[in-house]
């Protein structure tokens, strides 16, 4: 004991604390997240029996990007006799979003990739709202530049200081950077590889992909033990895999398949004829630009507060059991044709008596919980002359997936007050324990986490941080983990759907992605127009 | 005397724990990476307090009066470290690192004498378990007093430079009481006295003038006598001075020198506007200073000007100012003058009503994605459309020679978004040589043709000049670009890569 030892020790906590001055307590916020009571009445089917009946040709029940791109195809092309009941407040999914007085900012998936020619019908959404000029057919079409991700997309914080880009340069050995450079030779490779039956190794919307034995065998390993079958060992490439595993998919590369990390990196292969390479679609809001936009088109025809909680076929035609939250009492619908969209784990639940092989595929459906939070700051961060600010923001190493800044696309030069959107995928323990945890953990521990995950990188966090809202996402999204994209129990469910129950859910996909849920959703709408 | 001396170290340990604080966030500040000067500032600092701890065992005779010697060295190296180390990195006069270290290791050494001394002079009132459990106790405690007090009060509310004062007058104060404590025990009272006193005035000059000090080192940074400086939440303004010419730097980059502003400011209106004998309307974006609203003015026909500024300090500076205005002859009071403070890119954006006749064009150089923003294809596609028909803009957009690359870049986008652009060039001696671009819908060469005469008085621009200021010589002729948009913005890239090669 003595004078050293001691200034030894507070030397150490200033240096945590010091450098932002303080350690101010935490700010204000908000727990969110989707009503976990219904959900649970759901599951133990104690909703009130319905009091009333009611008819519509067509029911859609779930208001995702599944349910609202099913909605919007009909009305495209011309059917207006339906109906889509949402159980949330608010419709939207993955997609919703939120606004204060500084900007909107989204509560899940921010952005879209440029869709390539096989996303037709993401091209043609687009084109109707005007982020795509003129023909959406063209193999490089224009886009409003507004809506293209301003430069800098991407930076990440590693080893003290922010790079530019996500691939890790800062203080990576040669050696590490040798096998980037390997790893991105074979990622071109299987970019530009076709299977045997002609069709694109990895195409998005997913279905369209090559059925190829040789390729759909990457499924059955995980993404981990690709590149270590490939002999990449490097942390810096398999941190950069893992990453894009827990990004777009909640899972990480231990888990998750070979093929689905792989669809990640060689799928998204569209161009602009006025964007570089990889350039995305954004907004301040994220995706819940375009699930509003989507909204607008068919708002006469959503209800939300309608919790579908049971549904079954009779005699050739669909009815659901419709939980009116506002009023507590059921509604029985009876419709000609019925489109669940809403996630796989639900069915067993819902569709009591639906074939046996339906009610067991889907309960190999694995989702990951995710934690979403938006800290609204007074100003940005200083910079601490690495990098400029990005778009994305990641942190290396970090149990998080960083932060999106919602003011980027603002075309001011002034950077004031602006919104963080903070990521993190819960993917370093089964979904079950780890979702969880996350439903019993109040605000003061997870604003915590968001804190200390964020201030190396933002010294001054703390101190402009003016209120952190967090979301909580049970189950986020459906987990691609090996041998499940093409296995069994998806296959059999993405081939379930038959009148008068069609299915539509980007987890039909095993992906969870904008594409594949807009694509699931026009399947089933497509199915309904034929009278199938 | 006990109690006074165990006083004693709980303001000799909060000073000695103040100036590691102080060094190591001066530094982060100065150089960044906070975690490695912490851990470097703090390692030495204990390293050196070693050795000062060591040393004390040489120090055997007279010891009250190496005490207060000791606190007045601590007191004032301590005092102006923080104001010291600022100078020093702005006059980088030495390598600032060795300044840094040097300063820590030599303080150092001094506080780690402080402890072993008051021990030793205690040594015979107390008895030892006694001595080292409370000179310890209340050594961690005046830590802990100024690990608490320098966050969350003293940095911010006093500054650097002026916390390291207070400490080092603490040290003083220490020193002072000592002396009253000692006199009669040391050998040359008096002397030691004048030392205490006359470090105290020291540390409290030093005190009343921190600001004056700070100034100072900006003044080495700015070379010529700063006359007004101000930091707004923008940028930094600084006006300096050097016999007649007044300089304006905003985050320290060159904006004009009042000995050739007039060339930059008449080749930026004129070529335009005195061939729009009709116009009525002009809109100024950027310029907040007021000395190409000046030049407009000149214009009878001109009934009104719209200045879009970011800054309301930039403008208000010129509004108010003595010398500014009349820098910029009193324009920014002109009736005819409406300042708009507002961010161009999105006051265009949200006003898609306003169309004007001429538009200036004046914006920093795209020295970051922010401003960089400021010359893309969106940008110029908004302002197209802020033009009335027969309307012209002019946009300076950095120079040919140095940046020839980036200036092709910038009359490249202007062009993709259906606007003709003339370019042409002077030569600003402050700058060296400057690239301008006059756009509109007329063909290239009726934008370039001379005015038959320029029907205001010029010092500089005359329509003789017309043939050499369209013409680029072949070391600054047209080099094959692409368009910069919001997605790629190659062009802040491209402009930090060539004056890289310039400015050493």
């Amino acid at each position: 004991m003595n004078r050293r030892e001691f200034l030894a020790a507070t030397g150490a906590t200033l240096l945590a604390t010091a450098c932002r001055n303080t350690a101010p307590p935490l700010p204000p916020g908000e727990l969110l997240g989707q009503d976990a009571t219904l959900g649970h009445k759901l599951r133990d089917g104690s909703m009130p029996p319905p009091t009333e009946e009611k008819r519509v040709p067509v029911l859609i029940a779930g208001g995702g990007i599944a349910g609202l791109s099913a909605a919007w195809w009909l009305q495209r092309n011309g059917f207006s006799d339906f109906l889509l009941l949402e159980g949330e407040r608010e419709a939207g999914g993955n997609s919703r979003s939120g606004k204060n007085a500084v900007s909107a900012y989204p509560w899940a998936a921010h952005y879209l990739p440029i869709p390539g020619v096989e996303a037709e019908y993401t091209r043609l959404l687009l084109a109707e709202l005007g982020v795509i000029k003129g023909d959406p057919r063209a193999p490089k079409p224009e886009y409003e530049e507004r809506y293209l991700c301003a430069a800098p997309a991407e930076r990440l914080f590693i080893h003290g200081r922010w790079q530019e880009g996500l691939t890790p340069q800062h203080g990576v050995p040669s050696s590490e950077r040798a096998e980037f450079a390997r790893f991105d030779e074979l990622i071109r490779g299987w970019r530009a590889r076709k299977g045997r039956d002609g069709k694109r190794a990895f195409a998005l919307p997913m279905a369209l992909s090559s059925r190829d034995p040789d390729i759909l065998a990457l499924d059955r390993i995980s993404m981990h033990d690709w590149l270590m079958s490939h002999n990449l060992k490097s942390p810096a490439v398999h941190w950069y895999a893992n990453y894009a595993c827990r990004d777009d998919y909640g899972t990480n590369h231990k888990e998750a398949s070979a093929w689905a990390g792989l669809h990640y990196f060689c799928a998204r292969t569209g161009e602009a004829s006025n964007a570089e390479h990889e350039t995305v679609l954004t907004w301040p809001e994220g995706n819940g630009w375009l699930a509003t936009r989507l909204q607008e088109k068919v708002a006469p025809h959503i209800r939300t507060g309608h919790w579908v909680w049971r549904i079954g076929t009779d005699n050739g035609r669909a009815w659901a059991d419709v939980y009116l939250a506002q009023e507590n009492r059921s509604v029985r619908y009876h419709a000609e044709r019925l489109i669940w969209a809403g996630p796989m784990f639900l069915l067993p639940y819902v569709w009591t008596d639906a074939p046996e092989a339906v009610r067991h595929s889907a309960r190999a459906f694995t989702h990951a919980p995710w934690l979403i939070a938006n800290l609204t700051l007074s100003a940005h961060p200083a910079s601490d002359g690495g990098a400029e600010m990005a778009w994305d923001n990641v942190l290396y190493n970090s149990p998080g997936l960083g932060y999106i800044n919602a003011t980027h696309q603002n075309l001011q030069v002034r950077k004031g007050p602006t919104v963080f959107t903070y990521y993190r995928a819960l993917s370093d323990r089964p979904p079950s324990a780890a979702r969880a945890d996350l439903l019993a953990a109040d605000y003061t521990s997870l604003a915590r986490q968001v804190m200390a995950d964020l201030t190396p990188a933002h010294a001054d966090l703390p101190q402009l941080v003016t209120r952190c809202d967090i979301w909580r996402w049970g189950h986020a999204m459906v987990r691609p983990t090996v041998g499940f994209v093409h296995g069994a129990a998806r296959q059999q469910l993405a081939s379930a759907g038959k009148a008068p129950i069609l299915l539509a859910h980007a987890d039909l996909s095993g992906l969870s992605i904008f594409e594949e849920a807009q694509y699931r959703g026009v399947m089933a709408a497509q199915a309904v127009l034929r009278r199938g | 005397m006990r109690f006074a001396l165990l006083v004693s170290v709980f303001v000799v340990a909060s000073c000695g724990l103040a100036y590691e604080l102080i060094a190591a966030a001066q530094s982060s500040y100065l150089l960044g990476d906070s975690i490695t000067q912490f851990s470097t500032v703090i390692g030495v600092y204990l390293f050196a307090m070693g050795v000062g701890s060591w040393l004390s065992k040489y120090i055997t005779r007279d010891l009250p009066a190496r005490f207060i010697e000791i606190e007045v060295m601590v007191g004032v190296l301590g005092g102006f470290s923080a104001s010291g180390l600022f100078l020093a990195y702005a006059s980088s006069a030495a390598p600032f690192k060795v300044i840094l270290y040097g300063l820590v290791m030599l303080i150092g050494i001094l506080v780690g004498l402080e402890i072993p001394l008051v021990m030793r002079l205690l040594e015979g009132e107390i008895r030892f378990k006694d001595l080292v459990s409370q000179v310890l106790s209340f050594d961690y405690l005046g830590a802990l007093a100024v690990s608490l007090l320098f966050p969350l009060v003293l940095a911010p509310r006093l500054g650097m430079a002026r916390t390291a004062l207070l400490f080092g007058l603490l040290n003083i104060a220490v020193a002072i009481w000592s002396w009253t404590l000692f006199r009669t025990k040391v050998s040359r009272p008096r002397y030691l006295l004048a030392l205490c006193l006359g470090s105290a005035v020291l540390l409290l000059g030093g005190f009343a003038g921190a600001d004056k000090l700070t100034h100072l080192a900006e003044h080495q940074l700015y070379q010529d006598e700063m006359i007004l400086a101000e930091t707004t939440p923008y940028q930094r303004i600084v006006v300096t001075r050097w016999k007649d010419d007044y300089r304006l730097f905003l985050n320290g980059n060159l904006q004009f020198s009042s000995r050739d502003e007039y060339r930059y400011h008449e080749a930026l209106v004129h070529p335009g506007l005195a061939s729009l004998p009709w116009a009525r309307k002009v809109a100024v974006l950027g310029g907040g200073d007021g000395l190409a609203v000046r030049e407009i003015l000149k214009y009878p026909n001109i009934q009104s000007v719209t200045l879009v500024d970011l800054d309301p300090a930039m403008t208000r500076l010129f509004r108010d100012a003595p010398i500014l205005r009349r820098l910029n002859q009193d324009s920014l009071h002109s009736p005819k003058v409406k300042v708009i403070e507002a961010d161009a890119f999105k006051w265009l954006d949200t006003h898609p009503e306003e169309t004007f006749d001429f538009i200036v064009v004046d914006f920093p150089d795209p020295t970051n994605y922010a401003l960089g923003k400021l010359y893309t294809n969106l940008f110029y596609r908004l302002l197209e459309r802020h033009l009335v028909a027969q309307g012209r803009a002019i946009i300076q957009s950095t120079s040919p020679l140095y940046a020839r690359k980036a200036f092709w870049t910038v009359v490249t986008t202007v062009e993709s978004v259906g606007l003709n652009a003339a370019p042409y060039h002077v030569l600003v001696p402050s700058f060296g040589e400057w690239g301008y671009i006059l756009v509109g819908r007329d063909s290239k060469e009726k934008l370039a043709a001379p005015p038959a005469s320029i029907p205001v008085p010029t010092r500089f621009i005359t329509p003789e000049l017309w043939p050499a200021l369209f013409t680029f010589p072949a070391d600054m002729s047209r080099v094959p670009a692409e368009v910069n948009r919001l997605d790629n913005q190659q062009l802040v890239r491209m402009f930090e890569s060539e004056w890289r090669q310039v400015i050493r």
